[in-house]
């Protein structure tokens, strides 16, 4: 665990996540409307979403699987029975008056995830239970200027609640688990992971102690939705704690909000009021019960998750640490990767992918889904340099253009007249076209300039409109000029 | 009596006949019950009155009849407590909170009755979220038992919650109506009208669409003027609905057809308990009567025990106002009902469930939040939910050995709604009828005799899990030997 | 158990039901009585019982993940008290 320096002394950061994640299915938890991000306002309402009278909730198996899937992802016990219980308490965007969620019983409980550090370092974070919750819907403030509207798209949105145990001690920390946590539920497809759509959001439970010393008392920092955020919302949180706690006040215990443009986190008195939730079990429905083999069947079907995935990207494909670290960080990249070097050397696929594909990913700000260049058409034009059909040279000029115009390898390479000459008799022919027509230079460099070969091979290049294999040129005046 | 009021006292399985014989057409028939509806409106029986799609369903009746698809309900003229969702047509719950409140949706089971061709005459009063033994809290006002005596100082009350229903139906205003049975709202009010009530097995027939109450005991049901008919109408109004969780997915029953079976060598159970705690003598020689008509008809009658009885009433308080205090934490005057506005949310939302709430209604919803409330929730809400464990044991138990039970279904007949002035002793009225909707189990209200008064007075059969078919073979049986044919005083079409 | 007025303005509060202060006192006494008669379950021995959830055997049936609701926003507000559009409207909300 990392310290920060206080005035007198280091101070131990102690956090906790909640970490909520939507389930990627189409409908609802409960209803069969329209889970989909956006939508006209209310549209995506059955009338149970809007509490009718009358209206009874039916699980959505799909948020059952993702739940199950996450649980093994997390390397948890998934409970055969759950019981979904009533948290109550009156808001606008919780049209039933109640929040269905799960309390004493999840469905998923225990668990950890490993961590990567600075340094290659691993830390194992453990994971206290994942349970099933509905989404809330929205409020909007600033559109009326006398009332708040309700949109009731995202209630009954299914959610998986996860929460980490207090072992994250750093922002660093929490970040690198976010990252994680993200990962291994976009590998199993079971959330999409976008935090600008809310689709993953966090909690942060954050407490300082001095090293050794018990527990001290928490705030709880609501709904922080990107990576970044976590970071400095953890950062200053820490901070103002510290400059609280060594001025001699105390900590209350309350929920705080982060705020972006400030960078500062506050109290939120509009949730200070006491709660009493009043949980019990829904009586709308049974407990959830699961068969083992139905469990077993989701955990044969499960893909391949990260950590394995990195493992044998090192040792079977032989790659660096580094490289497998960077091509597993998330799903749809590693899959990429796997595509492209489906049957040809792993590394320089590996060079191509971390270099030219997600520098322009990022430059261009797009995803490996909709990258100009598909897999199949960087592993052809890999084959082209294997071959000695094109140079490496042409390859990242031909690349160039794949992602420009996104046509194929073959159009590009032949439509720019990409080839390399490889052929030893036209490769001669250059050589002693050049060595002829600088008959001076020849004598000067066997009279004692070695340098000058660099000279000829340009010549020989350019004789060759850049088409001939430089490693064959190089050879072949050696041979002869020092023949 | 005229041609007209003939009609009016005709039960489901003979106007069924009636119709198939041409004697009448549904319109006739319609016609005839809406011909009455000022002596059923001086009941206050319905909230809501629907003669135009009476109407219309009577000619699309006709239409089936003529077609040959009809079905077993199609023609009859019923009632639906105002608890069912009715697309299109104002429900209340009797309550001022959901004004004018118009779903756009239909119940699940009045959907079913509906699509069989059943006839909407109206939406029938009830007690205030189904909350009450005696039709007092609806906020449309009492509704009162036909069986009041001529001179009475106050009207008697039909029983509740389903109080217009079973008014209704004995004053042949409605010729069945649907209830819904929370702790004894369909038996109770039965047993005090002297029409037959039954509660299926929980699970048997659809929540879906009906306001709640508390959602693990509402159970919707037929109230309707003999054995067979509650068959035929439960035939129509039961069935799995994947729109229910807790909907049961038992294989369909011929209820109808399973009234053939009889009784004959049938064990009945006779639980001990319930004959504590000083049992009126009327009550009791009725009972006696009831058990007499059984071993008459063939059955043999056991002693059984039922130790948990005595602790049933207030754990179904608990269960019942604990999940009544959330499921009615929908009505804040955001998505539909009558707002009071205020100066704030949390304001509005006050004044809303203040003004729109009736004060039992209130008062439930208060003692509800409590024994969910921070502290208490093991004391009361768990503890009752042990005892429910204990009680469902206690039947499980019995059922070993019998068929049945047989009980009284209330403590006693029709009072007046000024003579039980605390809440205590009126919740005492469901002391009979509460173990059973604890435990899930069917029973059934079959008017047996007349109390000194001159009023009726009920026994129940209870069932063993989706055991209709005994219990309305024994319920048969009781029928069939008491004979009960007397008719209240307050009659539709009487005078006419 | 008895309730007094604090208790019961405290519940009322939570419940979000308006009760005048007149009310306080009779209502708490109304609600100790019920309370005082439902305690009787205290003297049942439930020690190693399980408290009921779901009545019978039923366990909860999972339905498929296909949208086939909503696309009904006017329905849905149909029978708001303050509709604005497609909206519901409350009164403005301080965060």
């Amino acid at each position: 665990m990392s310290t920060i320096e206080g005035q007198d002394g280091a101070w131990e950061m102690v956090i906790g996540l909640e970490t909520h994640a939507q389930v990627a299915s189409k409908a609802k938890l409960f209803s069969s409307a329209s889970a989909a991000f956006g939508g006209a306002p209310n549209d995506h309402v059955a009338f149970l979403d809007a509490g009718m009278p009358g209206m009874l909730p039916v699980i959505n198996q799909r948020c059952v699987e993702a739940a199950v899937l996450s649980g093994f992802g997390m390397n948890s016990t998934i409970n055969l029975k759950s019981i979904f219980d009533r948290k109550n308490y009156f808001y606008p965007d919780l049209p039933l008056g109640y929040q269905i969620s799960q309390f004493s019983d999840p469905i998923v409980s225990g668990g950890w995830l490993d961590i990567e550090l600075e340094g290659g370092e691993t830390k194992r974070i453990g994971v206290t239970r994942l349970h099933l919750e509905q989404d809330a819907g929205k409020s909007i403030h600033d559109q009326d200027p006398y009332r708040t509207l309700v949109d009731l798209n995202r209630a009954g949105v299914g959610l998986m609640e996860i929460v980490s145990e207090p072992d994250i001690g750093s922002a660093e920390e929490a970040a690198a688990y976010v990252t994680k946590l993200r990962a291994i539920l976009r590998y199993l497809g079971v959330c999409d992971g976008n935090m600008e759509e809310g689709s993953l959001r966090c909690d942060v439970n954050l407490s300082m102690r001095r090293p050794g010393d018990e527990l001290g008392t928490r705030c709880e920092i609501k709904n922080v939705n990107s990576i970044r955020f976590i970071r400095e919302a953890i950062e200053f949180e820490a901070r103002r704690q510290v400059e609280v706690l060594e001025d001699g006040g105390a900590i209350v215990q309350e929920t705080r909000l982060f705020d972006p443009d400030r960078g500062e986190t506050r109290s939120m008195r509009s949730k200070e009021e006491s709660h009493d939730y009043r949980y019990f079990p829904d009586p709308d429905l049974p407990p959830l019960v699961l068969e083992q083999s139905y469990v077993d069947e989701l955990r044969a079907g499960m893909p391949e998750l990260p950590d394995a995935k990195k493992t044998r990207f090192v040792t079977e494909l032989g790659l660096t640490s580094y490289d497998a670290d960077v091509l597993t960080a998330d799903r749809d990249n590693a899959l990429y990767f796997e595509a492209a070097a489906d049957g040809r050397d792993a590394k320089t696929v590996a060079n191509w992918v971390t270099g030219e594909v997600f520098g322009r990913l990022n430059k261009n700000d797009v995803s490996i889904n909709t990258a100009p260049v598909p897999a199949a058409e960087l592993g052809a034009l890999v084959d082209m340099i294997k071959s000695g059909k094109i140079s490496g040279r042409q390859a990242k000029e031909a690349f160039e253009a794949m992602w420009a115009e996104g046509k194929p390898a073959q159009t590009v390479v032949d439509e720019l007249g990409l080839s390399q000459i490889s052929d030893d008799s036209a490769i001669e022919a250059l050589v002693d076209q050049v060595m002829q027509a600088n008959m001076d230079k020849v004598e000067e460099y066997r009279g004692g300039k070695p340098k000058l070969i660099g000279f000829f091979v340009g010549q020989v290049m350019k004789a060759s409109k850049g088409q001939a294999n430089p490693a064959s040129v190089n050879a072949m005046l050696k041979a002869k000029l020092d023949g | 009596m005229s041609a007209l009021s003939d009609l009016l006292r005709l039960d489901i399985a003979s106007a069924r006949k009636g119709l198939a014989d041409k004697q009448f057409t549904a319109r006739e028939l319609t016609e005839a019950y809406l011909a009455a509806a000022d002596d059923a409106r001086a009941l206050n029986g319905f909230i809501t009155e629907t003669p135009d799609q009476a109407l219309a369903d009577a000619d699309a009746a006709d239409a089936r009849l003529l077609a040959g698809n009809a079905t077993a309900m199609t023609g009859m003229p019923i009632a639906q407590k105002d608890l069912f969702c009715t697309e299109g047509i104002r429900t209340t719950a009797a309550s001022k909170i959901l004004g004018d409140f118009t779903p756009p949706y239909e119940s699940t089971v009045s959907g079913k009755l509906k699509a069989d061709g059943a006839v909407l005459l109206g939406k029938a009063n009830l007690d205030e979220f189904a909350m009450g033994s005696a039709n007092i809290t609806s906020a449309f006002g009492p509704v009162t038992n036909p069986w009041t005596p001529e001179g009475a100082a106050a009207p008697l009350t039909p029983g509740g919650s389903s109080g217009g229903s079973a008014a209704l139906v004995a004053a042949g205003a409605a010729i069945a109506a649907t209830g819904t049975d929370t702790g004894g709202s369909i038996r109770q009010p039965a047993a005090l009208c002297g029409v037959v009530g039954l509660k299926p097995t929980y699970g048997r027939c659809s929540r879906w669409g009906v306001v709640a109450f508390a959602s693990s005991l509402d159970q919707p049901g037929p109230i309707t003027r003999s054995v067979r008919d509650a068959a035929i109408m439960l035939g129509s109004m039961a069935g799995h609905d994947p729109k229910d969780s807790t909907s049961a997915s038992a294989a369909p029953v011929d209820f109808e057809a399973a009234l053939a079976g009889g009784v004959k060598s049938m064990r009945v159970g006779v639980p001990r308990e319930y004959r504590a705690d000083g049992m009126p003598a009327e009550i009791d020689a009725l009972w006696q009567e009831g058990i007499e008509m059984a071993k008459a008809a063939g059955a043999e009658i056991v002693d059984v025990s039922l130790p948990m009885t005595k602790m049933a009433l207030p754990a179904y308080y608990i269960v019942a106002l604990a999940e009544a205090s959330s499921n009615l934490a929908r009505y804040d005057g955001v998505r539909y009902c009558a707002r009071e506005d205020g100066n704030d949310l949390t304001e509005m939302y006050s004044n809303t469930r203040g003004t729109g709430f009736g004060e039992e209604v209130r008062r439930r919803i208060l003692i509800g939040t409590y024994v969910l409330s921070a502290g208490y929730y093991d004391a009361y809400y768990k503890q009752a939910q042990k005892v429910r464990t204990l009680i469902a044991n206690d039947f499980n138990a019995a059922f070993n050995d019998v068929d049945v039970l047989l009980t009284p279904t209330t403590p006693s007949a029709a009072f007046a709604a000024g003579d039980v002035d605390d809440p205590v002793a009126m919740y005492m009225n469901d002391i009979f009828t509460v173990p059973a909707s604890m435990a899930g189990l069917p029973g059934m209200s079959v008017p047996a005799g007349l109390s000194a008064e001159g009023l009726p007075l009920g026994l129940q059969i209870i069932g063993k899990p989706f055991d209709e078919a005994s219990v309305l073979q024994m319920g048969q049986a009781i029928e069939d030997a008491a004979g009960f044919d007397k008719t209240p005083r307050l009659l539709a079409g009487a005078k006419s | 158990m008895s309730l007094d007025r604090d208790t019961v303005a405290d519940i009322a509060r939570l419940a979000r039901i308006n009760v005048a202060d007149g009310e306080l006192d009779s209502l708490a006494g109304e609600l100790s009585q019920i309370l005082n008669w439902v305690e009787q379950l205290n003297s049942v021995d439930t020690k190693g019982v399980e408290p009921l959830v779901g009545v019978g055997t039923a366990m909860a049936p999972l339905r498929q993940d296909v949208v086939n609701d909503g696309g009904q926003a006017d329905a849905v507000v149909s029978n708001a008290p303050d509709a604005v559009g497609p909206y519901f409207g409350v009164p403005k909300v301080i965060e």
